[in-house]
């Protein structure tokens, strides 16, 4: 069991899934987004490569409306 | 006439930038957009639901990258260290783009700019590769050192944001236009047309504007005023206006010939 903080809620997964495999489970794979782990950016090409471990604190951002 | 607004290298037809905040729907949102002729677009950067709304609409979808210039913005940092990480995170979202726009607000009451916090994140951005359009005080020693850090624009506030009071200082603007080497866009306050006309009649490159377009009663209308007023104020500006005289009248039609004299 591993605990891991997403856009500031815990939540607790069986095991470590990649960052592709997080995404692809909340149907966010493949959308115009960025993931930023513990402070520093994970590129889109090193999604299904990047393992996250308990702990991670995760951002995920969207473009919004804004002036 | 060929007289295009250079930002970064890079020419644009527009000299009116808009935000994509306020509006009723994405719909609305694009129709104001392309009645402002605007080739430049603002957008926040905020976390994305998760697990809910699987299927629903990104602004990026409405206005794609491909057509329009994405700016994305710093909206709601107080902090460099806020602002900075939000600019990385949109460097990614957008595949490397550059441009930005940088605001590091100082209260939630006034949102005027941090300016102490706002130059540290200037530094940070321009040394890691940013393009920085920055939102800033209208003032002149704080927005030439913006430019000297390398920003590549500087946005003074007319008045503050979301106010609609217009253009409150005319003479600091005028003050940093004049000692400005990079493009000054009035970022903040434009409520109506004119409003935007006089920022460009006293020789701003641009103007950016949301709450003036997005809470007007029409919006895609006010969009259309905006574009024309931007371009009036940019022309009369090119053309030079004549001298005011104070105490004097000067007749415009010729004062010989009149009758029974």
């Amino acid at each position: 069991m591993i605990e891991l903080i997403i856009n500031g809620k815990p939540e607790r997964l069986d095991e470590a899934p990649t960052v592709l495999a997080l995404l692809e489970g909340r149907q966010l794979a493949g959308k115009r987004l960025a993931v930023e782990r513990n402070g520093e950016i994970v590129p889109k090409g090193q999604h299904a490569h990047t393992l996250l471990t308990d702990g991670d604190r995760l951002e995920i951002v969207v473009a919004v409306g804004g002036g | 006439m060929n007289d295009s607004l250079m930002i970064a290298g890079k020419s644009y037809r527009s000299r009116l930038l808009v935000g994509t905040g306020k509006y009723k729907d994405f719909a609305e949102t694009r129709a104001a957009i392309d009645a402002s002729g605007a080739e430049i677009v603002t957008v926040a950067i905020r976390r994305t639901n998760i697990g809910q709304n699987a299927g629903e609409p990104n602004l990026l979808d409405v206005l794609p990258p491909e057509r329009f210039t994405i700016l994305p913005n710093t909206a709601g940092c107080y902090t460099a260290d806020d602002a900075v990480r939000t600019l990385r995170l949109a460097r990614e979202l957008l595949d490397g783009h550059a441009l930005v726009k940088l605001e590091v607000l100082g209260d939630p009451v006034s949102l005027f700019p941090n300016m102490p916090e706002t130059l540290k994140a200037a530094e940070i951005l321009v040394k890691d590769g940013f393009e920085v359009m920055v939102y800033c005080a209208d003032d002149p020693i704080q927005a030439k050192m913006l430019e000297e850090i390398g920003c590549v624009a500087v946005m003074p506030l007319a008045s503050l944001i979301g106010s609609g009071m217009g253009i409150l200082n005319p003479w600091n603007l005028r003050l940093i236009i004049d000692q400005a080497k990079v493009p000054v866009l009035v970022d903040a306050g434009v409520g109506t047309a004119s409003d935007a006309a006089i920022a460009m009649e006293l020789g701003c490159d641009g103007v950016l504007m949301n709450t003036a377009i997005a809470h007007a009663k029409d919006p895609v209308l006010m969009a259309s005023a905006m574009k024309k007023a931007v371009e009036a104020g940019r022309e009369a500006f090119l053309a030079g206006r004549m001298p005011r005289k104070h105490y004097s009248a000067d007749p415009s039609s010729p004062t010989s010939g009149l009758i029974g004299s």
